[in-house]
């Protein structure tokens, strides 16, 4: 096992990036020193370790920086592949259809839905919003076929533990509740997506989320503010 | 085997494309390759891929695959022989890293830098430089990015300098060259003169008059 040491977490905790490594490390129960980022201004070790991008999270094993926080969490899953659940299927083809929805969710779902904040205009805000419906309606498909396959009724994306995609997605859900709270909308509901709603609750109700994954009301205080520097700022 | 029947459904001028061909001939394996017409996307492609109804797509056993990147993994992780990605988990991280990093920071900035016009172009032109170069931090020291031999990176990243050959040709625009990125050049050189990497390249003049029609509609659809 990892001394804590041995492993460093960059981060800060309103980030769902971030908020996916850590999660990934709780899975494996690998002992690691949390360093919180704040960014006035970046600090050394950030710039050092992410030259190309100075984004975090960044994961600092043995003194080596991993960078993105998908590639963390894979990075997470092959070095303590003998420690706790796997994080990826074991089927190639599995594997494929988790990573191609994950990177739907950073490809297009996260875009769509970081973009309503700034939306110039009542008809932008609507279409977007839109636009993250309909992932979230794509998603909730993907839900279903993924969790009932050979007959079964697995509570997550990942079986009956979580895994990749459930990391990539449920990271996430603390902001699109403060998109709804903020936009007055109900992106999940039992209705159109009870899947995903029912997955919701079981994933940030986890043991390796529950004590991690931030807050909605500071969410939504931490967008407060940010908006409120950006309108100053502008 | 019908069970293990592999088809590739593509488009000859598309480098996503390529880097699957490039895979399955890495490999070895044995495929029906479909030639899509993008301009009247057929049902089978909109079929297989919903989401995005775009090329390539990798039908395995019945079952497609959408996303360049993806599918590469998918064939590493089934095909064992050639391994793609590298073995420690450390260089996976950056092997990942470096493919991404083109498909994300250097493709925009170079298509960038091709389509503007005047001083945006410039500082365009600038930014694309900056992300290719970064590129060499990943070769460091060696002959490609997999080490000895090609591996992951190279066949994910190695179809952009040749483009960028034929758009700097179209437009009279350097981006790369052997001086301010001798590792990138020699890499690129010696990665193109693999017969296997060759083989399934599209052919120059062909998408020399291709990149040009694509970039009018580019230049067309970004003029003020």
């Amino acid at each position: 096992m990892a001394k804590k040491s041995e492993v460093k977490l960059l981060g800060a905790w309103p980030s769902p990036f971030v908020l996916r490594a850590r999660i990934a490390l709780n899975i494996k129960s690998v002992d690691y020193e949390f360093l919180e980022e704040n960014f006035q201004p970046k600090s050394q070790l950030l710039v050092q370790s992410n030259p190309v991008y100075k984004k975090i999270p960044v994961l600092i094993h043995q003194d080596k920086p991993i960078c993105e926080s998908l590639i963390i969490v894979q990075y997470v899953d092959d070095v303590w592949s003998s420690d706790g659940p796997s994080i990826l299927p074991a089927d190639p083809y599995d594997r494929a259809v988790a990573r191609f929805w994950a990177t739907y969710v950073d490809d297009k779902l996260f875009p769509a839905m970081k973009s309503i904040a700034g939306a110039k205009g009542e008809e932008e805000r609507k279409r977007l919003i839109k636009e993250v419906e309909e992932g979230l309606a794509l998603l909730e498909d993907a839900f279903n076929k993924i969790t009932t396959k050979g007959n079964n009724n697995y509570l997550f994306f990942g079986g009956d533990q979580i895994g990749y995609l459930d990391i990539a997605f449920g990271s996430l859900l603390g902001w699109l509740r403060v998109t709804e709270i903020s936009n007055g909308v109900k992106l999940f509901d039992q209705v159109k997506t009870p899947g995903l709603v029912n997955w919701a609750e079981s994933f940030s109700s986890h043991g390796a989320v529950k004590d991690v994954m931030p807050q909605t009301h500071n969410l939504l205080e931490f967008a407060k503010t940010l908006m409120t520097k950006m309108a100053h700022t502008n | 085997m019908d069970g293990d029947s592999v088809k590739l459904i593509g488009f000859w001028a598309s480098p996503p494309v390529l880097r699957v061909k490039w895979a399955l001939a890495l490999k070895g394996i044995e495929y029906q390759y479909v030639e899509e017409d993008l301009s009247n996307k057929s049902d089978m492609l909109l079929n297989y891929n919903p989401v995005y109804k775009k090329v390539p797509v990798l039908v395995h056993q019945g079952k497609p695959l959408a996303e360049s990147l993806l599918i590469l993994e998918y064939i590493d992780e089934t095909w064992k022989q050639n391994p793609l990605l590298p073995h420690s988990p450390y260089e996976r991280a950056h092997a990942r890293f470096w493919s991404k990093f083109v498909d994300d920071k250097c493709v925009p900035t170079v298509i960038a830098a091709f389509s503007k016009g005047g001083e945006e172009q410039q500082k365009a032109a600038e930014e694309a430089r900056e992300n290719l170069k970064m590129l060499e931090v990943g070769l460091e020291g060696k002959r490609f990015f997999g080490g000895d031999k090609i591996g992951f990176v190279d066949i994910a990243i190695g179809w952009l300098p040749y483009w960028i050959g034929i758009v700097e040709e179209i437009v009279g625009m350097n981006l790369i060259d052997a001086d301010s990125m001798p590792k990138l050049n020699s890499w690129f050189h010696a990665f193109l003169d693999i017969p296997i990497i060759k083989e399934c390249m599209p052919p120059h003049d062909k998408l020399l008059n291709h990149t040009k029609a694509f970039l009018q509609v580019l230049t067309s659809s970004s003029s003020p």
